[in-house]
């Protein structure tokens, strides 16, 4: 049931604010994937996503859930490697997977490659048999892109990073989700691609990745030679939002005072 | 019973699952006796940490079967990286969801339980002998059908058991612990302390009762058998010695040392030379 959650404000007295660093302006562009998401577990992976999702609770979408990064729901705002004042429930892994299985999360996973249709890769570079480098393993990646919502945040945008194929499926893209028929393509929805350099969506008639806005001081070219395929450019492509005063008093004061945002993304 | 009688009980070429989750709660006493002992050839089933790696670095590793291995607070494992890397070693990868319909179908007794986890990913490339299953209703969907994982052996490490195997835990989460154990057809806990039944639930809730002594095989006393992972509320992770863990992995001439300073020796002399290493560490809490 809604109405659980208090939403953050500006304090009155606060100085007037420096310009929003990269990390601030992705912090925004993060928190709105999860915009119209209702009574849903926001699950972030990484530092930035989570930043913006408790950003996202704290103003536009208050009827969020947010783990302590454990095993708790908590209530209102708190501070990156704090604990939340008030906890309102228990989520193990086990009812997480349930969750996921229900499709009452959006969850925003950092990957080490994404391709033209949203394939992900957070398990092997090079052959999987004997892989150049091993990373974590498909962890919940496979299962998460066909049951709810997902969203990617890569921190650090180049061909490398935005590949022509992904060396192992691990979350699905829009292509794969077609063959692999209904079961996988029913419940199959890829919504934002945040990276340091702009905002991305799949919302072409070929599901293929659009370039949706620019952040402040990146240009069209310098994000297409970044990029390992061709990207859909629409005409007019705006700038990404700046953070509003709310949003960066929040960030800089309540969450993340420490400035753990700043180890995530290259300035 | 002991850490050793588990290992003793075991048989090389079997297929063991480890409770647990990263770096987390893992039966780290009892992986030790593990590789100390002369098993080999195990087949070993996880939402991997540190477990997986210390199996790994022993040799003791013919078949991974796995969702992920990671430190948590180290993203990356590096004995399973090397090992991955090598190709040293067969793996079946699996979405972290089919790990648990794979072990809560064992425990069911059912060949396959179906789910939409793996369907167009690679997890079916790299795993050739996962097959689907059309749904007999109106609907018809085809379903990826997880195969049952059946387990040999489980190993898992609880907060406090009773002597008879009832087991609890009194940290945030109880993992998948309970499936391993009912996928099994011996589970093994070791725990922070044996105490008698009825203080299990003299100042806790019932609840954390989740492991029942029907799934129980075999009880180990082992304070600190967690170490380094978490074992909420009695200690965190030791994240100094975690580093120390996962930066001596990446050299061989390191590994060697921190083997003949921690792992060359029984779990006694491992939490002493724990604790002497702490004692000499500045940065060490």
């Amino acid at each position: 049931m809604t109405g659980c959650s208090v939403a953050g404000g500006t304090a009155p007295g606060d100085p007037v604010a420096s310009p929003a660093t990269t990390s601030e302006v992705c912090i925004v562009a993060c928190a709105e994937a999860w915009r119209g998401d209702g009574e849903i577990l926001a699950s972030p992976i990484g530092v930035v996503p989570t930043i913006a999702a408790r950003l996202a609770r704290a103003t536009f979408e208050p009827d969020l859930l947010l783990t302590d990064e454990e095993a708790l729901l908590g209530q209102g705002t708190w501070a990156i490697g704090g604990r939340p004042e008030v906890v309102e429930g228990w989520l193990p892994y086990r009812l997480i997977f349930d969750l996921i299985y229900n499709g009452t999360r959006h969850v925003m996973m950092s990957p080490s490659q994404i391709d033209l249709h949203g394939n992900v890769n957070i398990s092997a570079i090079g052959d999987f048999g004997r892989p150049k480098a091993a990373l974590l393993g498909v962890r919940g990646a496979p299962g998460n892109t066909v049951n709810h919502p997902t969203s990617y945040w890569i921190p650090r945008h180049s061909p490398r990073t935005f590949v022509a194929r992904v060396d192992m499926v691990s979350g699905i893209g829009y292509d794969r989700a077609a063959q692999a028929g209904p079961s996988a393509s029913r419940f199959h929805d890829l919504r934002r691609v945040v990276s340091n350099l702009g905002v991305f969506d799949f919302a072409t008639a070929e599901r293929a990745m659009r370039l949706v806005s620019m952040h402040p001081g990146v240009g069209i070219d310098e994000i297409q030679a970044a990029t390992g395929f061709e990207l859909t450019v629409p005409p007019d492509v705006p700038q990404t939002p700046q953070p509003s005063a709310e949003e960066l008093h929040l960030i800089r004061t309540v969450i993340d005072p420490g400035g753990r945002r700043r180890s995530e993304v290259p300035q | 019973m002991t850490a050793d009688a588990v290992a003793a009980e075991l048989r090389s070429g079997m297929t063991v699952g480890i409770g647990g989750w990263g770096s987390r709660r893992k039966p780290m006493a009892l992986v030790r006796a593990i590789c100390r002992s002369e098993l080999a050839n195990l087949t070993i089933v996880s939402y991997g940490g540190p477990d997986v790696g210390l199996l790994l670095a022993a040799s003791k590793v013919r078949k991974l079967v796995y969702g992920f291995v990671s430190l948590d607070s180290i993203p990356l494992e590096p004995h399973f990286r090397a090992a991955r890397q090598s190709g040293a070693i067969q793996d079946a990868e699996y979405d972290e969801g089919m790990l648990q319909w794979g072990l809560y179908a064992a425990a069911c007794r059912l060949p396959f339980l179906p789910t939409r986890a793996g369907l167009g990913s690679d997890v079916l490339r790299v795993n050739p002998d996962l097959r689907t299953v059309r749904s007999p209703y109106a609907d018809s969907e085809e379903l990826l059908a997880v195969p049952a994982i059946h387990l040999d052996a489980a190993l898992i490490h609880a907060s406090r058991a009773d002597p008879y195997g009832n087991a609890q835990f009194l940290g945030p989460d109880p993992y998948f612990d309970d499936l391993f154990c009912m996928a099994a057809e011996r589970a093994y806990v070791s725990c922070e302390r044996v105490i008698p039944t009825p203080e299990l639930t003299a100042t806790a809730p019932v609840q954390t009762l989740r492991i029942q002594r029907w799934m129980v095989a075999g009880v180990v006393e082992a304070p600190r058998g967690a170490h380094f992972t978490s074992c909420d509320p009695d200690y965190g992770r030791d994240e100094w010695f975690q580093r120390l863990y996962a930066s001596a992995a990446a050299d061989a001439a390191a590994w060697a040392e921190f083997s003949a300073n921690f792992l060359d020796r029984d779990e006694a002399g491992y939490q002493a030379a724990v604790a002497s290493g702490h004692a000499a560490a500045p940065d060490a809490p």
